[in-house]
């Protein structure tokens, strides 16, 4: 399968939104809303759940399934207030010692005058470092699209997975071939070039695992419109899910930062690898 | 027999092209601050004779093995002399030391690949351990695209790695100059104990054509300039490039 036919499963209306993810996966949701700093995002979609009997955060990127749905959540692009609120419910988790599951898919942070009015930038750059040493267990599922800032907000865990046939990118396919050969058409040959298959994603060591979409459909372009078809890639879910939990579980507050921190920290140090002994050679 | 200097030269009239522009990514409507190149900035701020550059050694790193991008990078080292697009190292400032490091547009539009993210690290990390302040001027058009992933991953490492710092006690002082967007706007610059900006820099997490394209609308005048950010609350204060030392000077002497 080619890196373009992966994209556009992962876009593909017919996978299983976040709703399905935990109407599928856990029981007694209770749905929190607002930043309360003024604002609700119906893009970032979450709140308290039972997984397993014992109660977790969750949250993640709600696309919507109809278009109405699509408008409300702005096609799970959130603004600055969608990673506030996020970043609102985490706190709470770890204050109650919940583990946090995110669940990403996203084409991007929204580009729009509101976001940037209200700090869409620095809302990220806030989640990113304030996720960096939050003393609870977090474990990142990319679903769909993990396209750029706007899914990484979400997303710094101690495990990151990814579905088979999701994506995870600096930026989409067509944003890259606009920037980097000013021609927003050659998105099939960006999405060659930029590596973003969950394979190359392991590849990369940015990712912990993959999680199988085989009898889903989606391991070739299907037409298939058995609502079951989902069952069994659920039931993957929580296997890898309840096997992240098991093994962080055991983890103090500090090991949890610890392992998060150098699992970011040190991702890329086989490229960088020439001075990692010498450290710092002047002063 | 052709000299390695000739050599060089052809290899730098070959990719000739590929250094056109380096600001077309973000084209401003209106160009608000004079360029001035990293040394001129460091001439300005520390005090003479006390800089002292982090030496580091990175190998080539071309990750998704894109096409042209070693040569681009070997054109721009030749060009302004630097390995990427940002000199780090410790200077005193009014008397006070401080580790401070400075984003070069003109390499790559500063845009954070592996060597620019794990050089802001490194300089955090250096600071912590010494206790002194980091100062960071920022410019970029976002992430090194040339890297994928693993230049998007820049955000979360130098933001937990700043995070560290700040949470240790250090104090991180991010001045935002033209322009500072993206990747980089997202992460390390925004995320100073103390902002500061210069005044017109542009600043935000997209770019104003990106914007413009999305709700199909000119921007109002002035969107995203560090003023803007200023009145919507999320710089310190606009500081002229003539103020900037006696700024800094002052606020390493509040926290010292």
């Amino acid at each position: 399968m080619k890196a373009i036919d992966r994209v556009l499963n992962a876009r593909d209306k017919d996978r299983p939104k976040i709703t399905d993810y935990i109407d599928n996966l856990f029981t007694d949701f209770f749905e929190q809303k607002g930043d309360f700093l003024g604002k609700e995002d119906a893009s970032i979609y979450g709140g308290i759940a039972m997984f397993h009997g014992r109660p977790v955060t969750v949250l993640g990127h709600r696309k919507g399934r109809t278009a109405e749905e699509n408008m409300t959540c702005n096609f799970g692009m959130p603004g600055p207030e969608g990673y506030r609120k996020a970043l609102r419910l985490m706190k709470q988790a770890e204050k109650f010692g919940r583990p946090i599951i995110t669940f990403v898919d996203t084409p991007g942070a929204y580009p729009g005058l509101e976001a940037e009015m209200y700090g869409q930038a620095q809302a990220i750059a806030n989640n990113l470092a304030q996720m960096s040493d939050i003393k609870v267990p977090i474990i990142t599922i990319v679903t769909g699209e993990g396209s750029s800032g706007g899914a990484l907000g979400i997303a710094v865990a101690n495990k990151v997975y990814m579905l088979e046939n999701a994506i995870y990118s600096v930026l989409s396919p067509e944003g890259f071939a606009s920037i980097l050969w000013h021609d927003s058409s050659k998105r099939d040959e960006a999405a060659e070039v930029m590596k973003l298959t969950s394979k190359d994603l392991l590849e990369f060591g940015v990712i912990d695992g993959i999680i199988s979409e085989r009898g889903t459909g989606f391991e070739l372009v299907s037409e298939t419109e058995n609502v079951d078809r989902f069952s069994r890639l659920y039931g993957r879910i929580d296997k890898q899910i309840s096997s992240a939990l098991k093994e962080l579980e055991n983890k103090s507050a500090e090991q949890l930062i610890t392992h998060r921190y150098e699992k970011f920290r040190y991702f890329d140090k086989d490229y960088l690898n020439e001075t990692t002994s010498e450290r710092m050679e002047n002063v | 027999m052709i000299s390695a200097v000739d050599q060089r030269k052809n290899k730098f009239n070959r990719y000739k092209d590929l250094r056109k522009n380096p600001t077309e990514m973000l084209e401003p409507a209106i160009k608000p601050v004079k360029e001035y190149d990293v040394w001129d900035r460091l001439n300005d701020i520390a005090d003479e004779g006390t800089f002292e550059e982090f030496k580091f050694s990175f190998p080539e790193t071309n990750p998704l093995e894109f096409e042209g991008y070693i040569e681009k990078k070997e054109v721009l080292r030749l060009e302004i002399n630097l390995h990427d697009a940002i000199i780090s190292g410790t200077c005193q400032i009014d008397g006070y030391k401080t580790v401070i490091a400075i984003m070069n547009k003109k390499f790559m539009m500063a845009s954070m690949g592996m060597e620019l993210g794990e050089i802001v690290c490194r300089s955090a990390e250096f600071a912590m351990q010494n206790k002194l302040p980091l100062i960071i001027f920022t410019a970029s058009g976002g992430a090194r695209m040339q890297e994928g992933i693993l230049s998007l991953m820049q955000m979360a490492k130098t933001s937990a790695v700043i995070q560290k710092f700040k949470e240790a006690g250090g104090l991180y002082i991010t001045v935002l100059t033209h322009p500072t967007t993206g990747g980089v706007s997202a992460s390390f610059a925004t995320l100073g104990d103390i902002t500061l900006a210069e005044p017109g820099a542009l600043i935000g997490f997209a770019g104003p054509r990106v914007i413009e394209q999305t709700i199909g609308q000119k921007l109002p005048e002035g969107f995203q300039r560090a003023e803007f950010l200023e009145e919507h609350g999320f710089v310190d204060q606009i500081v002229k490039r003539e103020d900037m030392k006696n700024t800094l000077g002052k606020l390493l002497k509040l926290h010292s």
